[in-house]
């Protein structure tokens, strides 16, 4: 019996600066992207999410993404950009689905719901952008720096939210980050952008 | 009706002349572009005359579908020239123009046939002063929709993005923009039918007023026109709205803004 297709295959994935990209991620892997600014890492999850016209093929279970209605699509493959976008007047207008886990795990209250979008800080949005993302069970995670404005308290959090969600849902993540004391924490496995390739990079202490 | 002569017509130009010169003394740039626009609209509504007069002593479809349809494409050139962000390439002038067609066309040959019932059908003295109106107005709702709708998928991008991120289909991720662009395209005509009769009496009935015609009868055939300017405008607003709005996104649902020009 043939191996089952790894959850998430990226074959010679090219997008403007970035590419040609091949990447497998297993079912609960999380593998992190780090590089300078203007690398193509965000163009590199965009072209995943298949929100920009790209070359090379995304499979999800060995299925091509061209062969998934595109909402379908980007629904169960999950982008959280880095600045997270609110368009109706409360927080919880913009849920459908079940909260993945309760508010104060992540250092909200319970009341979060009912707030008004105008009303919350910076931190907060991200926070709840990561739960709104997260409320759609997706099977493949694209972390745009998700933790980027966040204090050390609520980054672990919200790592531990991730987490949490990558055992129970058995997600396949995709991490980029600045912080290399993350990556330590999170990673599976560690690349780093160099002329558009992705270069395997060891993680200190495994 | 009293006919008008050529000295009436050079007395009331003189009026304009005299404007002129007064924003001229009032060191106002102004008086140029007076002095060009009336020279336009001496010219243009003279050429126009002398067509209908040719086209009413020569009654054929050809003729008519003729002129209408230099109509049509003047009117597309316009709501392209009045969108800043427009599509890029032929869609600019095709999305407009099109609808333009599918509405005027529509509802000037369903007015003719069905509630005129003139012998020809396509008789010029009620075809092409009908088509000139639903086509000026319609021209105007899809050109304030279109622009509405490229300005705001332009201005929202990020929005419609992240509900495209979060699993949503195109048409639910514009849907809010294509409703506020069909909004903004009938605004004008909904006002024109409020006020009507009471702050403003409308043009083409003044005009049958002052030709003779019983106040009633011309009352009876502005509500005729309005309903169809209404109705023109309603469904060309839809109808560019919509392809509009489906043309900001390709077949894999990604939101294609490089379709739209650079203001």
């Amino acid at each position: 019996m043939s191996k089952a297709p790894p959850l998430l295959q990226i074959n010679q994935l090219s997008h403007k600066v970035i590419g040609p990209v091949t990447l497998a991620v297993e079912a609960g892997d999380c593998v992190c992207i780090s590089g300078p600014s203007g690398s193509g890492k965000s163009l590199l999850l965009r072209a995943i999410a298949d929100l920009d016209e790209h070359a090379g093929e995304v499979l999800l279970n060995g299925a091509a993404a061209r062969d998934i209605p595109a909402h379908n699509w980007r629904s169960r493959v999950g982008l959280l950009p880095p600045e997270s976008v609110w368009w109706l007047p409360r927080v919880g207008d913009h849920f459908h689905g079940d909260l993945p886990v309760r508010m104060d795990n992540i250092g909200l209250g319970n009341d979060m719901l009912a707030r008004h979008v105008i009303r919350l800080s910076s931190g907060e949005k991200q926070r709840l952008a990561l739960m709104r993302l997260l409320s759609n069970q997706p099977e493949v995670l694209l972390l745009d720096e998700p933790t980027a404005n966040l204090d050390p308290e609520n980054t672990r959090r919200i790592e531990a939210v991730i987490d949490e969600y990558r055992r129970a849902r058995q997600a396949a993540i995709i991490w980029v980050s600045h912080d290399i004391a993350q990556v330590e924490r999170v990673a599976d496995r560690h690349y780093a952008v160099d002329a558009g390739e992705l270069i395997e990079q060891t993680i200190e202490g495994r | 009706m009293v006919e008008l002569t050529v000295v009436d017509l050079v007395i009331a130009a003189t009026l304009v002349l005299l404007l002129a010169l007064l924003s001229l003394r009032l060191q106002s740039s102004i008086s140029r572009q007076l002095i060009i626009a009336s020279i336009r609209t001496a010219v243009q509504l003279t050429l126009i005359g002398l067509v209908l007069k040719v086209l009413f002593a020569n009654a054929s479809l050809g003729w008519v579908m003729l002129l209408s349809t230099v109509m049509l494409l003047v009117a597309g050139r316009e709501v392209m020239a009045r969108q800043e962000r427009r599509f890029t390439g032929w869609w600019g002038y095709a999305v407009g123009t099109f609808s333009m067609f599918l509405s005027s066309f529509a509802v000037t040959v369903f007015a003719l046939v069905i509630i005129l019932g003139e012998d020809p059908w396509y008789t010029p003295q009620y075809a092409i002063p009908l088509l000139g109106m639903l086509l000026g107005n319609t021209m105007n709702g899809i050109a304030i929709a279109m622009d509405r709708l490229t300005h705001t998928a332009w201005e929202q991008r990020g929005i419609i993005e992240a509900r495209l991120m979060l699993g949503e289909r195109w048409d639910e991720a514009i849907s809010e923009y294509k409703r506020q662009a069909i909004r903004s395209g009938l605004i004008p005509i909904i006002n024109a039918m409020a006020a009507a009769g009471i702050v403003s009496l409308p043009g083409m009935m003044t005009g049958q007023i002052l030709a003779g015609a019983p106040p009633v009868e011309a009352v009876k055939y502005q509500i005729l026109i309005m309903f169809l300017i209404t109705t023109g405008t309603g469904l060309g607003t839809l109808a560019a709205v919509s392809i509009g709005a489906r043309h900001l996104f390709d077949e894999r649902q990604r939101l294609c803004l490089d379709r739209l020009r650079q203001p």
